[in-house]
């Protein structure tokens, strides 16, 4: 099947097989490599991107689902050399170790804070319940969500991804794909 | 170095908590996993594994699975028997010790279910994977040994019958016979008071986020491999000898790997086939695992079951110490799996002055998946026991559990002090790290608190947990692993290359993935050399670059890798300063040394290391017969292990309609002697936190009574998310280690060595009043409401479910997690 989907601000259009996941769209045919995989049953959230401004996991996508859509990966959050703020938290708070969950941490991160723009450490946790760190134990983490938080008042989503506000009028806390929550 | 003066403390490098350079390409996706990369005509590599644990393989037919689109090879244990050599085991802990062959693809039998029986190469990972599902095995079934009593018992069927026994070897410590204590059995039989008990280590999946994954690039003079492994360099020493390629023509790459704790110390069966078919079709072949088939295969951790004794007089002076243990290694002896356990036999005497001490082990074959190091290798086991039944004598003798360890450490003034296990502890401060963490804690209120709830027959019920930890770790001298039939050294070796610019390469033979050397080691430089923390490369984990190393494991990498930076960059020094001596015409004795500037001593004379190492570079003016540069390299080999210790206090209610166990408190003061990097340590402790509290609390590999895995999923086997963990106190005390010139004793390991016991005592000590005297980990709710209502038998004892599958409803307490079953 032919599909286009717009990944970091550009288009992208290619054939794949219909069983092919997002995930491996991502990493295979279009070298988006800072999104990886972890587990094989949508636990552990590596993969997490946002697909139209929503988290998901890439894992639990499959690429012909994105067609027409819009991805952000890990990749495309920078702005003109800055740093998202949730990825310049992670790094002022030291809330990764290996770094192999990072990317989907702080996709989800992001996708939390445009939810709850000012998330106590309880919310934060639950937010971030379907991403599995296995360095951190998670303190540090919880940690730089909060000091993004608090940088970046009043929400991260319209202004840190290319995706068209219009689009997050209505916008339900309810995920596809099995995103974070 | 006697002249090098010390830069000011505020402009110090080590002791700063750097921001890490290593973050830079982790938060922005530029990573290097082994998996991403991508060679021109790249082949993927996928393994058939045995669904079964025990059988002899009958007859396995591929022929339809070479007919699939894109596949070019197919392979059975047969094609590759005269090539693959066996998997090594470099620990053969006794002269006797029995050790199967172990073959990277199973030839005639399957030992353990997940063994790889077959393998397939196709032009697309999925291919490869669709081929597999068309090779049809046949298996004739053998008797499963799972359970360890079972497997030592005389008429016991066999894992291995060829080696006529399931038992490995016994190794024994006892400190009459070494000289370093008393007759254990005569000294309990003198005692008072005797504690025994049988503690059940359970099996663990190191479980590290990135799947492992493996690239091998043939050419005909060399090949290059590309692992996620912890270990470049022990894996090209072994690739070389398992399968006969000339060391020389092997490079092995670790690039960025995403955690390990022991897993990636591995000489794996996937790196050996991966490099055997690249070299057959002369093609770059990838290998990258599924989360299935890591937890499958990839090895286990723990399981041992430990029957401890402890002797006491009534006043709570500890008298003697004996320890059985039943190791279980699985199927096969990977890389260090019989000596995993052996660790342990250092360690359970722990931070107390016992007289008399036995250790016996014995390792035992099952039909399951090879255990081998994991976070702490032999170390948690150990101080699991210890620290469960001081409290268990604590209850006996009616003490208070904090005063029962008070009466028996080994005081600050003792030091050093030589153990009855024949370690001398080179320093450490027992009573400072404990009036810290009680202090913290609130520990008197929450005793208070404990008496009221008590006595209110309040339906949660509050317990403290103590774990006064030690633990022996920068493995380690080499002497002493020798003594210990390790086939390895325990050395560290670092290079600096000096560059005309000025600016700095340090190689260092560690590997880190995750632990953040790269920051470290350029403050120890940056101070050391008087250079900007910036100006310093740390290159890392390929063995061209870095030829010489040990790599990382055993909370090693900065108590000895680190030290043999601080030597390089002494050597370094020593050469600068007869350079400058030289060029400012002055005697080498008037020449000092400080912030990266040589002066001449009641001179304005100076010249910057920089100006110096240009003169050396260009070599226009140098002292007769010096050779130009001033590159160097030390190798530090440590005389001593080091021993970090601390105290950690968990406070836990216990729900005990329900068995629910909720982490209310969790403080701990842990005393890793020097500090480079505050920050990076506190992160280290955090994450030894998680995996400790995660043994006592979630964790479990499981199998049924075939010797299937049944946790083989993240849903099944419960890797802690952000909910089911506390917030965690931490505090140091800094007692230098006396073993090595920076003071440092290493903290990989230290969270989760002390940490499970603490939990689990909180429990023990919540129920006590209720008859409860023990859980057996992981304490899910289901455990521990059996043992408050003594239901041992009659009802099975099921795993939680898994993480991160967002079922958690927000409104609910986040301990309940677990409790699914």
């Amino acid at each position: 099947m032919r599909i286009t989907v717009t990944v970091d601000g550009v288009d992208y259009s290619d054939e794949v097989e219909p069983r092919t996941l997002l995930v491996h769209h991502l990493r295979e045919r279009l070298g988006k490599t800072g999104t990886v995989v972890g587990c094989d049953t949508s636990n552990c959230g590596a993969c997490t991107v946002h697909l139209d401004g929503h988290s998901v996991k890439s894992c639990a996508v499959l690429a012909v689902q994105a067609d027409g859509r819009e991805v952000t990966t890990v990749e495309g959050l920078a702005r003109e050399g800055r740093l998202h703020p949730v990825q310049q938290a992670f790094h002022r708070n030291h809330a990764l170790q290996c770094g192999f969950c990072t990317p989907g941490m702080i996709m989800q991160a992001i996708d939390l804070l445009a939810d709850n723009p000012d998330p106590d450490e309880d919310e934060v946790r639950h937010g971030l319940e379907g991403n599995l760190c296995r360095c951190t134990g998670y303190q540090n983490i919880v940690r730089a969500v909060r000091d993004a938080a608090r940088q970046m008042r009043p929400g991260a989503g319209p202004d840190a991804e290319r995706v068209d506000e219009a689009k997050l009028v209505g916008r339900t806390p309810t995920h596809t794909g099995g995103g974070g929550e | 170095m006697t002249a090098t003066a010390e830069p000011e403390a505020s402009d110090r490098e080590v002791g700063k908590a750097r921001l890490r350079k290593e973050d830079a390409r982790l938060i922005t996706g530029a990573t290097r996993w082994t998996d991403n990369m991508q060679l021109t005509g790249m082949l993927h590599m996928a393994l058939l594994r045995s669904p079964v644990a025990h059988a002899r393989i009958t007859a396995i037919d591929v022929t339809e699975a070479v007919k699939m689109p894109g596949v070019l090879m197919v392979l059975t244990g047969q094609d590759v028997a005269a090539e693959q050599g066996s998997l090594p085991c470099a620990w053969p802990i006794t002269e006797d010790m029995l050790a199967p062959p172990a073959p990277s693809l199973a030839v005639d039998r399957v030992n353990f279910a997940g063994e790889a029986v077959a393998l397939v190469v196709a032009r697309s990972a999925a291919e490869a994977h669709d081929a597999l599902a068309a090779i049809d095995v046949d298996y004739d079934d053998l008797p499963v040994v799972l359970d360890m009593e079972r497997a030592v018992a005389d008429d016991a069927d066999l894992v291995h019958p060829d080696l006529g026994s399931n038992k490995s070897a016994t190794w024994i410590f006892d400190s009459a016979e070494a000289g370093t204590g008393a007759d254990v059995d005569q000294a309990l039989a003198d005692s008072e008071v005797v504690v025994e008990r049988t503690f059940r280590q359970q099996r663990l999946i190191p479980a590290f986020m990135e799947p492992r994954s493996v690239v091998v690039d043939p050419s005909p003079d060399s090949v290059t491999m590309w692992s996620a492994t912890q270990v470049p360099h022990i894996l090209r020493w072994m690739l070389s000898a398992v399968l006969g390629i000339p060391e020389q023509q092997i490079r092995v790459i670790a690039p960025d790997v995403g955690g390990g704790f022991g897993g990636k110390l591995q000489v794996t069966p996937e790196e050996v086939l991966t490099l055997v078919v690249a070299r057959r079709l002369g093609k770059p072949v990838k290998w990258t695992e599924t989360r299935t088939e890591s937890m499958l295969s990839a090895h286990h951790g723990r399981d041992q079951l430990q029957r401890i004794t402890v002797g006491a007089s009534r006043d709570g002076k500890v008298t003697g110490l004996k320890v059985d243990l039943l190791a279980d290694m699985g199927a096969y002896l990977r890389l260090v799996t019989p000596g995993v356990p052996i660790l342990g036999a250092f360690m359970f005497n722990a931070i107390y002055k016992f007289p008399a001490y036995r250790f016996t082990c014995t390792n035992v074959f099952t039909n399951k998946v090879p255990t081998d190091a994991y976070r702490g290798a032999g170390r948690p086991e150990a101080t699991f026991a210890i620290e469960r039944i001081m409290d268990e004598l604590a209850a006996e003798l009616g003490l208070d559990p904090m005063d029962l360890r008070e009466r028996n450490w080994i005081k600050h003034d003792e030091f050093p002090f030589t153990t009855v296990a024949g370690l001398t502890y080179d320093s450490g401060h027992y009573e400072a790290a404990t009036d810290r963490a009680k202090e913290l804690f609130g520990y008197d209120a929450l005793r208070r608190e404990q008496s009221e709830r008590r006595a209110n027959g309040d339906p949660v019920q509050l317990g403290i947990g103590i774990s006064t930890y030690t633990e022996m770790c920068g493995l380690a001298p080499s002497r002493v692993l020798g003594a210990l039939r390790y086939a390895a050294g325990g050395w560290e070796h670092a290079a600096l290359r000096m560059l005309p610019t000025g600016k700095v390469e340090l190689i260092t033979g560690t590997s880190p993935h995750g632990q953040g050397h790269v920051t470290a080691w350029s403050q120890i430089v940056a101070d050391r050399l008087g250079v900007p923390f910036e100006d310093v490369e740390v290159l890392h984990g390929d063995t061209r670059v870095s030829h010489r190393g040990m790599d990382s494991y055993g909370s090693r990498s900065l108590a000895v890798g680190g030290v043999a930076v601080v030597l390089a960059a002494d050597k370094v020094l020593a050469k600068a300063r007869t350079v400058a001596a030289h060029l400012m015409e002055a005697g080498e004795g008037d020449v000092e040394f400080a912030a990266g500037k040589f002066t001449v001593r009641g001179t304005s004379t100076a010249l910057s290391l920089g100006d110096v190492v240009v003169a050396a570079h260009v070599a226009h003016n140098l002292p007769d017969g010096m050779e130009p540069g001033l590159d160097a390299e030390a190798t530090f080999d440590p005389d001593n292990f080091s021993y970090p210790h601390g105290t950690h206090l968990c406070a836990t209610e216990v729900d005990t309609r329900t068995g629910a166990v909720k982490i209310r408190s969790y403080v701990c003061v842990d005393d890793v002697g020097k500090v480079v990097n505050p920050m990076i340590v506190e992160g280290q402790v955090h994450g030894g936190l998680a995996q400790g509290i995660a043994q006592a609390l979630y964790e479990e590999a499981v199998h049924d009574e075939y010797g299937t895995l049944t946790t083989a999923t993240l849903a099944d086997y419960l890797l802690p998310s952000a909910v089911d963990l506390p917030h965690f106190t931490t505090d140091r005390t800094e007692t230098p280690a006396l073993s090595n010139p920076l003071g440092v004793k290493g903290v990989g390991e230290a969270g989760t060595i002390a940490s499970t016991p603490a939990v689990v005592n909180s429990i023990v000590d919540a129920l006590r009043h209720m008859g409860v005297d023990d859980v057996e980990m992981p304490c899910t709710p289901m455990r521990v409401w059996k043992a408050i209502n003594r239901r041992g038998d009659a009802v099975p004892t099921t795993p939680g479910a898994g993480g991160g599958l967002g079922s958690v409803n927000v409104d609910d307490q986040a301990h309940a997690r677990g409790g699914a079953e």
